[in-house]
């Protein structure tokens, strides 16, 4: 009975490492394939969230039934992982228009003012009190 | 009084849960310091959260996460679809206009996080009066769909909560 789970985690443990590291490999591949720095930004913010993914949950399951412990901080960095990596693809795609891309290649806001890397609203008329 | 103790009750026990979480393990010390930090912490930090969202319906988010939990997953498999599978030349990027109904600042937020954590979508920039957001679209051939799916998928779900 006991030698059956040990035998069923170790499988589940090396299926996880295997998917992730196969993501995350896909994920850097993508950043020397795609050809575009916006396209390039799909390939780490998607396929490596699945690649850390797998590496934390097989790591719980690993402590939980080989040493005996239970441990919640992959738990921890999957939320500061979901937290960050938005966050940094949104100040890359920004910067990298900023100084390459053209307002006239981006479909227009149909709003009174155009998009905040190329406009900005007067502060006093702000929709969003920033202070 | 207990206003003044506790000025933000959801911070203080976010913060101990983190703290416990760090230390990875849970004693009566750990808990300890982390209820000082998770009290001290928003006494320290209120001023900058005078206006803080209200989630008005909870059980939502609990939906919402395990919607966008799973939605990651297959926007990982897409992604890695098109990677491997798709010639540069193939792929047909593009920009869209998702035109926004959410007000709130921690809505568009989440907003724009979850478009770039979901498949073949990076949030790039939002209008400067924040009415639209620009989503950069991996491979697609319909650009109105990804359009529509943004706004009844996420948009709708996150205004039922914040809004």
């Amino acid at each position: 009975m006991l030698e059956d789970t040990t035998l069923i985690a170790e499988i589940v443990v090396s299926v996880l490492l295997v998917v992730a590291g196969v993501f995350g490999l896909v994920g850097s591949l993508g950043l020397v394939k795609l050809d575009d720095t916006m396209r390039r930004l799909h390939a780490p913010t998607k396929a490596t969230t699945l690649g850390i993914g797998g590496v934390l949950i097989a790591s719980m399951i690993y402590s939980a039934v080989f040493l005996d412990r239970l441990s919640f901080h992959e738990l921890l960095i999957t939320v500061f992982l979901f937290l960050t990596a938005p966050i940094t693809a949104n100040f890359i795609a920004k910067s990298y228009m900023h100084r390459h891309v053209d307002e006239g290649d981006l479909p227009p806001t149909e709003g009174p003012y155009g998009w905040a890397v190329y406009d900005a609203v007067p502060e006093d008329e702000r929709p969003i009190d920033t202070k | 009084m207990l206003r003044r103790i506790f000025p933000h009750p959801q911070l203080t026990l976010m913060l101990t849960g983190v703290w416990l979480l760090l230390v990875n393990t849970v004693s009566a010390g750990n808990l300890l310091l982390g209820l000082v930090f998770g009290l001290a912490i928003p006494v320290i930090t209120q001023p900058f959260w005078q206006k803080r969202p209200v989630i008005k319906r909870p059980l939502r988010v609990v939906e919402y996460i395990a919607l966008v939990t799973w939605d990651i997953v297959m926007a990982n498999v897409v992604v890695a679809y098109t990677i491997l599978f798709k010639s540069n030349a193939r792929t047909r990027s593009a920009w869209v206009r998702v035109p926004l109904d959410l007000t709130s600042p921690e809505a568009i937020t989440l907003l724009a996080g979850t478009i770039t954590m979901t498949p073949g979508t990076v949030a790039s920039v939002l209008s400067a009066d924040a009415s639209s957001i620009l989503v950069h679209c991996l491979d697609t051939d319909d650009p109105e769909a990804v359009r529509d799916e943004i706004k009844h998928r996420y948009e709708r779900r996150l205004k039922e909560i914040f809004e």
